[in-house]
């Protein structure tokens, strides 16, 4: 066999192993038929054992995303170049562990009253700013109450509207009053607006300084351009290995790979699906591909005809091929979804859910029950919405066919999509970031009167369910609730949930990591600076 | 001499009036975007409410014409006003980027200037042999490529499989001189790719055009080498036309290397740019824009004086 026929039947073993459609003992087998070593085919299947973690050298991080126009300002945190950089040189209350539980930043324990409306969080006493100062209540409550207000200009605000009073008690516990209860409010402090700045002399936050707690502090760098830090030596958590970092912003996929190849950096942030294939061959790289909590939704307005019929919405459900969209949209990368937003990457998530599957049959047979034979419906799209949305609408549209449904996909213009064509138009295409909670998602997008409720749905019970889960501390029943939620929402619900898209990026092969890669955001949850090391 | 001191200073005032049109065009451009610049910031995250605080705060409630009419205000004082987005003055954040872009164009230049003259000298002494076949496939080849296609070549060759030089421009402060020319190589060979055909073509097709004329028949006539020829006989006469083409390449060194910039990752002014426009930042859009035309309008200018200053017709006129 010769040298490219190996590579073909590698790729296509590759594949296969991805999608589950061989075990390990064969993909062995047939890689050694291919010419494979044994200890390169098992390197292949796992990944490098894991050695312990050890000090030194420099990161550098070629990362998507990047704007000359970012601030420092956590408000206004939106490109990924503001969300790493603010994970390396700022601290959080809480942060999210690489095996998804919620775990300690600058809080070193957090507990509430019983009916989850008084928060009170113990802050580090170790924690200290890179200019020297302790990080004291007074600097955390400055930080929060940046966002709250009627002057805040932060984005984050919609998540802190239900917060009354934020209060110090004495220099290291800061308490915070919600008017009613919530029981996932810790994990709202993982938002990456929620960073934490040192407090000027009348309140407010100082953000423009660039000064922070994190575990690396910043020696020079340009937006748009890239970063040096180097480490924090009085950093209060376990971890940060490097001794420095470089995060460049590479914009373009073809650089950012290259640059991953020459051995210019030593991980990207995202890489480029259609081409992961190839990149996987390069012994010297190692891809990751993590589930995440970010969903692809097409909503569809549940008070306009014909969607406020639930059968013709659960035809438009049925009507989709979600494999099929998986495996030639995002490339394999996606994890399926159920038309109810909670992603496995998200605490609570429902594992015993039937999954809807592509059913043309059932479809018609919904919208013969409806009245509605030979529907025919139009669905906004654009290329901004996510790479491969326009094709994916395409494709659903074929995929309708079989049910006798008409789809027609209306190309709508990038520019001013979020707001002249999501919440106005009655059927489009969505895409939304991560969330750290299911509660966090349902209640900006799902709850009757959201300001988001992007398919305009009212289900009474889910509403309640809501409520109640909201301030509910006890997690088993907590979990019960989110599973009859998700079970309202996948079948009454008028949001159709192709898939959720994983986090595809890479890394060389020095650089080592845990067990576990945390799915809040690529890169190890924004973290991997302080909790990845380079092999001896 | 005191003509071509008048011709300048027409000119230059000429380009205030163009730069002034300039800068109402690119504004309402600017202004017709779809969105605002409130909502470019704050993303798909935005609520209605955030706007409006935003809005006020950067005084997008004031009427488009008089938004305007304060930024003429200041830029006639040379004073171009803070980014909306950042707060940061227009000229700290796109100064050093122009500075790098400049460079690059500089080291650009320097290569292809005399690279591409003196290749033009040689095919039009060497006329229809191979060497000016090959020389001339080889030059619209590199033409006719988009120049990130070029970019990713160079980048598979030199980067990747020889490992000659770095795939991303990324600049620190503090660089050496040879640290700063070795990492720029490749997008600066590039842009010398790009350019090089216009300039060699334009020296080819003037020398060759003069060599049918009698003077040169004279000099041939008179027993001198073809070298001299061409160099002492011809060029002298050939000046006008290259020098033209000459400054319109080196406008496009300056205000075409976005796409170079993108693929080689280079810190210049057109990323800025780009940015900018995403994002609505007027004072910046208009700081980039007029930086370009000005280029255009200055080089255009330095094209004719070097042609009158060659000619010595134009010169001295009757």
């Amino acid at each position: 066999m010769n040298y490219s026929k190996d590579q073909l039947l590698m790729d296509r073993l590759a594949n296969a192993a991805r999608e589950g459609r061989i075990s390990r003992r064969s993909f062995m087998h047939h890689s050694m038929a291919a010419g494979v070593t044994a200890s390169a085919a098992t390197g292949l299947w796992t990944s490098a054992a894991n050695a312990a973690p050890q000090r030194g050298g420099t990161f550098r991080v070629g990362m998507h995303d990047g704007n000359s126009s970012d601030t420092h300002d956590p408000g206004q945190y939106v490109s990924r170049q503001q969300i790493y950089l603010a994970h390396q040189y700022r601290s959080y209350l809480t942060q999210i562990e690489p095996d998804g539980s919620l775990g300690p930043d600058l809080a070193t324990s957090w507990s509430a009253n019983d009916d989850a409306s008084v928060w009170t969080f113990e802050i580090n006493q170790n924690a200290s700013f890179h200019s020297g100062k302790p990080v004291t209540a007074v600097d955390v409550i400055a930080s929060l109450n940046h966002h709250r207000g009627e002057k805040s200009t932060s984005a984050a605000k919609s998540l802190l509207t239900s917060v009354t009073d934020i209060s110090a008690d004495g220099d290291y516990t800061v308490v915070v009053t919600v008017e009613s209860g919530i029981a996932d409010l810790p994990w709202l402090m993982t938002d990456y607006h929620l960073a934490v700045c040192p407090a000027n002399d009348d309140g407010t936050a100082n953000w423009q300084s660039g000064d922070g707690s994190g575990p690396y502090k910043i020696d020079e760098g340009e937006f748009g351009v890239g970063w040096s830090l180097s480490r924090h030596d009085g950093w209060h958590l376990e971890g940060a290995y490097f001794d420095a970092l470089e995060l460049l912003v590479l914009n373009d996929p073809n650089a950012r790979q290259t640059a991953l190849v020459t051995g210019d950096v030593d991980a990207v942030s995202l890489i480029d699906l259609k081409t992961s294939a190839l990149l996987q061959r390069d012994p010297n790289i190692e891809i990751e591909n993590v589930p995440s909590a970010a969903a692809i939704t097409m909503p569809m307005f549940c008070d306009t005809a014909p969607f406020d019929d639930v059968n013709v919405r659960n035809a438009l459900k049925l009507a989709m091929d979600r494999d099929e969209i998986i495996e030639k949209i995002a490339f394999g990368a996606a994890t399926k979804g159920n038309d109810f937003h909670h992603s496995p990457a998200q605490p609570y998530w429902p594992d015993d859910i039937p999954q809807r599957d592509y059913d043309p049959d059932q479809a018609k047979s919904l919208l013969k029950k409806a009245g509605a034979e030979g529907l025919s419906v139009s669905i906004s799209t654009a290329d901004s919405v996510f790479s491969g949305a326009v094709d994916m609408c395409v494709l659903y549209a074929e995929q309708a066919k079989a049910a006798g449904i008409e789809i027609d996909v209306v190309r709508e213009p990038n520019d001013g999509y979020y707001s002249d064509v999501w919440l106005k138009k009655p059927f489009c295409a969505v895409s939304w970031g991560a969330r750290p909670t299911p509660d966090n998602i349902y209640t900006l997008a799902y709850k009757s009167d959201a300001a988001w409720n992007e398919s305009r749905w009212q289900n009474e019970r889910f509403n309640e369910l809501l409520l109640q889960a909201k301030s509910e501390l006890d997690n088993e029943l907590r979990a019960e609730m989110y599973r009859e939620m998700a079970m309202l929402a996948r079948d009454d619900g008028g949001t159709i949930i192709p898939m959720f898209n994983n986090f595809v990026y890479a890394r060389r092969s020095n650089v080592m990591r845990g067990d576990n890669l945390a799915a809040s955001w690529e890169l190890d949850g924004a973290r991997a600076p302080s909790r990845w090391w380079f092999a001896s | 001499m005191g003509d071509i001191l008048g011709l300048i200073a027409r000119r230059l005032g000429l380009g205030l009036v163009i730069l002034f049109v300039i800068s109402i065009i690119i504004f309402f451009m600017v202004e017709l975007l779809p969105g605002d610049i409130a909502q470019a910031v704050l993303g798909q995250g935005a609520t209605e409410d955030n706007l409006a605080a935003l809005r006020e705060q950067m005084g997008l409630n004031k009427p488009a014409i008089v938004r305007y009419l304060e930024w003429l205000g200041g830029a006639v004082t040379f004073d171009f006003g803070s980014s909306i987005v950042t707060g940061e003055r227009v000229t700290g954040l796109i100064g050093e980027r122009f500075m790098n872009t400049l460079f690059l164009a500089a080291y650009a230049a320097v290569i292809a200037v005399p690279f591409a003259i003196i290749l033009g000298v040689i095919v039009a002494l060497l006329r229809n042999s191979i060497f000016d076949r090959v020389a001339n496939v080889l030059t619209l080849t590199s033409i006719s490529s988009p120049e990130f296609f070029l970019g990713y070549i160079l980048i598979l060759f030199f980067a990747v499989k020889w490992g000659m030089f770095p795939a991303i421009s990324s600049l620190s402060q503090g660089m050496s001189l040879g640290d700063l020319l070795y990492r720029t190589f490749l997008p600066a060979l590039t842009l010398v790719l790009v350019v090089t055909a216009h300039m060699m073509r334009m020296t080819r097709a003037a020398i060759i055009n003069l060599l049918a004329s009698p003077y040169i028949e004279m000099a041939r006539l008179k027993g001198a080498p073809p070298w001299k020829v061409i160099v002492k006989h011809a060029l002298p006469n050939a000046w006008a036309p290259i020098i033209n083409v000459v400054a319109l390449n080196l406008a496009y060194l300056i205000t075409g290397v976005v796409l170079v910039e993108v693929v080689f990752v280079y810190p210049g002014i057109g990323q800025a740019l780009v940015d900018a426009v995403s994002k609505r930042d007027f004072p910046v859009v208009q700081a980039c824009c007029l930086i370009f035309a000005a280029t255009f309008i200055l080089l255009n200018l330095a094209a004719d004086v070097g042609a009158i200053l060659t000619n010595p017709r134009l010169r001295h006129p009757k």
